[in-house]
């Protein structure tokens, strides 16, 4: 399948013009989602999608262009799209594709990311284990009143992209994840709390922790209320860090470097954390749920350390970027998919761990806020200023251990501050989806705004 | 018959492809078609960096049996194609039974066209001419201004809906928007300023708005945040401007509406129709038929004619949301309220222009009877948990009230609060109305959706900010 998908890559790549660099990108995805309530299915959705994006350059001019289908037609239509962009766009001495030297610089790691056996489980199975963890959710413990969704998922994607300079890469990984969220409590007490479980198969997925976790996160919150603004120590739960780490990799983006929309420009070799502090974006880790072999434009994946021993080392960089700043890629283009051109992107950022167990950092900090989920990661944090203001719920920690549940407040700092401020990193890395592997986090001091 | 999408399904080929939906049995099958085009242009440093087109088309099928949907979509509108997302859609909906007949399609009327100026008619250098201007007008407002960035977007999407009660609707929409981004460098270092105003319309957005406008707006918003001191934090009077405040509403109340979170359990507002959910101020609509706002419709995603709907009137709750599949599962009508993303998504309750009516009080008043409080005059983004109804939102531009005159800008910030108590606490409503377009991302689905509200006062709400 793969195989295909390439040859029609090569096919758009080998009708580049003379003086025009032309890379086609296609992509092939199936995907199954099932969603069931008061134990029965209430949606099951299947579904094969495909689609070509076509980049061409000229004179260092941009266009692109895309289409969701692979039929002949629409693939030779494409093509003349994207042209016909391309003398739209200013000339850009720094556009370009990347070379077979640039791809040769580097060995590809080998990654095993498809499982066949998804491919072969009935469909009677993943509504099985959709039903299964609602019941378990349901009936963990009395104060939950109602699973307000259980959810199974998974997709098996295949992709190629091919340019007229040569380079080339295809790839294929499968996918599937289940979560649930849990209602505990009555009317306007009620809480809610989300569990989930990923794999790249069926039989890897634990519907179990996932009961068991949406149901703890949901009853622990019973009670909570607004606590009096303060500062305070701030213990933010793995799910919670690997968001953070999610803003740390968009600020570290260097597209957002060769624009100035950073807070790290010009920061490079600097102290911008604590010693303790090392951030990796490791794609070619297979426990990653983001691992690829190559990025969006054919280039090896590699390790990247981005910040060591607390030093800014570099940023993520793509063709474009890496020669517009002179840093080279870091093989960290990455696509929303057929529909946009590749930009830049982390996939796999993880922290190098420490030697406490959560256990540990709760009893070394004695008082703090644990923070188990966080709201506005979007709207709240800048990656330009690094002002970061987010709402937040989770319990208070007193002498060690947790205390009274907390909600409706917001924790306020900046994220150099953070950084500086980062206490105790934890010895519990775990991979999670969302491109980013969660750890247990200790921020020194925070600003806590309540009643 | 078949107008807008003729071409991209024929109509006898719907109805056979109900049929094959139905031939294992089921309450209710559909045929949403789409055609899609989008065209985006991006300018960053003064140059065009990227014009950007695309194209999808295809169709979803989906079959309802109790309770129970099978859903499956293609890409290929053959024959052959639609016959076996039919039979996907049907394998999927759980037991079979017998066959069951499909209604006569009976043809809506054509919807008036939403575009004057359809977007593939305009040249793209007339396009990317607009980003120019907005980049010479930001970089104007003063030498703090470091970057500008600007994209123009516009898509057109033709939509058919049929199912087996026998509706068959169409639909032509065109959106049109255009964004600025300015980042100001000052003393406090980088900060950003955006304004992405869009409308239900085609090119003729631009008899409307100017870009040299937008970039204004959105170089001012970064220039007054180099100035900004942090926002204070706790418990304070927060006055809404006009249109900034409506996509808080959207969040705090408008999902708590939508029928099927309710039907979950996980609405705040669930068995209160009728009841005092808000202050006597409030009255809040969600209207798909308004003007040409970004939400706006003539049928939404299941060929249900778009609808205003009164859904908090004088404080009192007095209506939910509804798609098809719940409002046929309760016996009642459809409020015009179920959409997707796109053919490749199931649709699901959701809002179209939701705001809050108008009140009495000149808005200069609201401000001078607040001894102390955040003015705020933008919003970014922000979210809800529908179960709890706490929320978060983002502020982008916002001042300080002292002794009844707005005084110093602060820096952005969190509010936080919660939707009912929110909507109890509404203590002033202005004479003045404005809104805001947008993107809501229920699920995973985004669609366009606007907001709007007056100048109102939120007695108490919670300003995350950094102030000591």
């Amino acid at each position: 399948m793969s195989e295909s998908l390439l040859d029609l890559a090569r096919s758009i790549a080998a009708r580049a013009e003379p003086g025009e660099q032309v890379e086609a990108y296609v992509s092939r995805s199936r995907d199954t989602d099932v969603k069931v309530f008061e134990g029965a299915v209430e949606e099951f959705a299947v579904a094969e999608s495909a689609g070509v994006g076509v980049r061409v350059i000229v004179d260092g001019r941009l266009g692109y262009a895309w289409a969701g289908s692979l039929d002949a037609d629409v693939v030779a239509d494409v093509l003349g799209e994207a042209r016909d962009n391309a003398r739209f766009a200013a000339p850009d001495e720094w556009n370009g594709l990347p070379t077979v030297d640039d791809a040769r610089a580097i060995d590809a790691v080998d990654l095993e990311l498809w499982r066949d056996d998804l491919m072969s489980v009935p469909t009677t199975d993943k509504v099985a284990l959709a039903l299964e963890l609602e019941r378990a959710t349901a009936t963990r413990d009395a104060r939950v009143r109602g699973v307000e969704s259980a959810h199974y998922g998974d997709a098996a994607v295949e992709s190629a992209v091919a340019s007229s300079l040569g380079v080339e890469s295809s790839a294929r990984r499968t996918i599937c994840s289940c979560s649930v969220s849990a209602l505990a409590g009555e009317g306007e007490g009620t809480r809610t709390g989300y569990g989930f479980s990923a794999g790249r198969t069926l039989a890897e997925l634990e519907p179990e922790i996932a009961a068991t976790d949406a149901v703890d996160r949901s009853v622990r919150l019973l009670g909570a209320r607004p606590i009096p603004s303060q500062r305070l120590p701030v213990v933010f739960d793995p799910l919670v860090t690997r968001s953070l780490l999610g803003i740390l990799g968009a600020a570290l983006n260097g597209e957002a470097m060769v624009k100035g929309r950073t807070m790290f420009l010009g920061r490079e070799g600097e102290e911008v954390a604590t010693p303790e502090f090392t951030l990796y974006d490791d794609p070619t880790n297979d426990l990653a749920f983001g691992a690829s072999t190559h990025d969006s434009e054919g280039l090896p994946t590699r390790k990247n350390a981005l910040i060591l021993d607390g030093q800014l080392l570099q940023f993520l960089q793509n063709t474009y970027t890496g020669r517009r700043s002179g840093k080279g890629s870091t093989g960290s283009a990455v696509r929303g998919g057929y529909a946009t051109p590749p930009g830049v992107g982390s996939r796999a950022l993880v922290l190098l761990p420490g030697e406490h167990t959560p256990e540990e950092i709760l009893a070394a900090v004695g008082d703090a806020l644990y923070v188990q989920s966080v709201s506005g990661l979007h709207s709240g944090t800048n990656p330009v200023s690094g002002d970061l203001s987010l709402g937040a719920e989770g319990l208070l920690v007193r002498g060690g251990e947790f205390a009274e549940p907390v909600r409706e407040v917001t924790i306020a700092s900046t994220v150099p501050r953070m950084l500086q401020d980062v206490a105790d990193i934890g010895s519990d890395l775990v991979w999670l989806p969302g491109g980013a592997a969660g750890v247990t986090l200790l921020v020194g001091e925070m600003a806590i705004s309540g009643v | 018959m078949a107008g807008i999408t003729e071409g991209v399904i024929a109509p006898d080929l719907v109805e056979r492809t109900l049929a094959t939906a139905l031939a294992r049995g089921g309450d209710f099958a559909e045929v949403f078609a789409e055609d899609r085009q989008n065209v985006t242009a991006r300018l960053d440093d003064g140059r065009i960096e990227e014009l950007v087109s695309g194209r999808s088309r295809g169709a979803g099928i989906r079959v309802v049996r109790g309770e129970s949907t099978g859903f499956a979509h293609t890409a290929d509108l053959s024959e052959a194609g639609l016959r076996a997302a039919a039979e996907a859609a049907a394998a999927a909906s759980t037991e079979a039974g017998d066959p069951v007949r499909v209604a006569a399609l009976s043809p809506g009327p054509t919807p008036a066209p939403t575009a004057t100026v359809l977007p593939d008619t305009v040249a793209k250098d007339a396009k990317v001419a607009l980003l120019m201007q907005a980049d010479v007008a930001a970089r104007e407002q003063g030498g703090a201004i470091r970057q500008v960035s600007a994209s123009y977007a516009d898509g057109r999407r033709r939509v058919l809906v049929a199912n087996s009660d026998g509706v068959f609707a169409e639909d032509d929409q065109v959106r049109t928007r255009f964004m600025v981004s300015c980042v100001a460098e000052g003393d406090t270092g980088l900060h950003t300023g955006t304004e992405a105003p869009g409308r239900t319309v085609g090119f003729e957005l631009f008899d409307e708005i100017e870009p040299e406008a937008v970039a204004r707006v959105a170089a001012d918003r970064a220039l007054t945040l180099l100035r900004a001191r942090p926002a204070p934090s706790g418990r304070l009077p927060v006055v809404l401007k006009r249109g900034a405040g409506g996509v808080l509403f959207h969040e705090a109340c408008g999902h708590g509406l939508e029928a099927d979170l309710v039907r979950r359990d996980a609405s705040v507002f669930r068995g209160k129709v009728g009841e005092m959910v808000a202050s006597p101020l409030v009255t809040v609509i969600d209207d798909g038929t308004m003007g040409r706002e970004w939400g706006t419709f003539a049928i939404d995603d299941e060929g249900t004619p778009a609808r205003r709907n009164v859904l908090i009137e004088d404080g009192v709750l007095t209506e939910y949301m509804w798609d098809l599949v719940r409002a046929r599962a309760e016996g009642r009508p459809s409020s015009g309220n179920g959409r997707r993303e796109t053919y490749r998504h199931l649709p699901m309750v959701r809002m179209t222009n939701t705001y809050l009516q108008t009140g009495g009080t000149d808005p200069d008043d609201i401000i001078a009877g607040t001894e102390y409080g955040l003015y705020c005059v933008a919003l970014g983004g922000g979210q809800v948990n529908t179960a709890t109804g706490d929320f978060v939102f983002g502020v982008t531009e916002a001042y300080l009230i002292e002794h009844g005159e707005i005084t110093e800008p602060v820096r952005a910030a969190q509010l936080i609060g919660n939707g009912s108590e929110t909507l109890r606490l509404v203590d002033a409503v202005g004479n003045d109305f404005d809104t805001w377009a947008g993107t809501c991302g229920k699920d995973g689905q985004g669609v366009p959706v606007s907001s709007g509200q007056p100048t109102l006062r939120v007695a108490e709400l919670t300003v995350g900010g950094t102030a000591a």
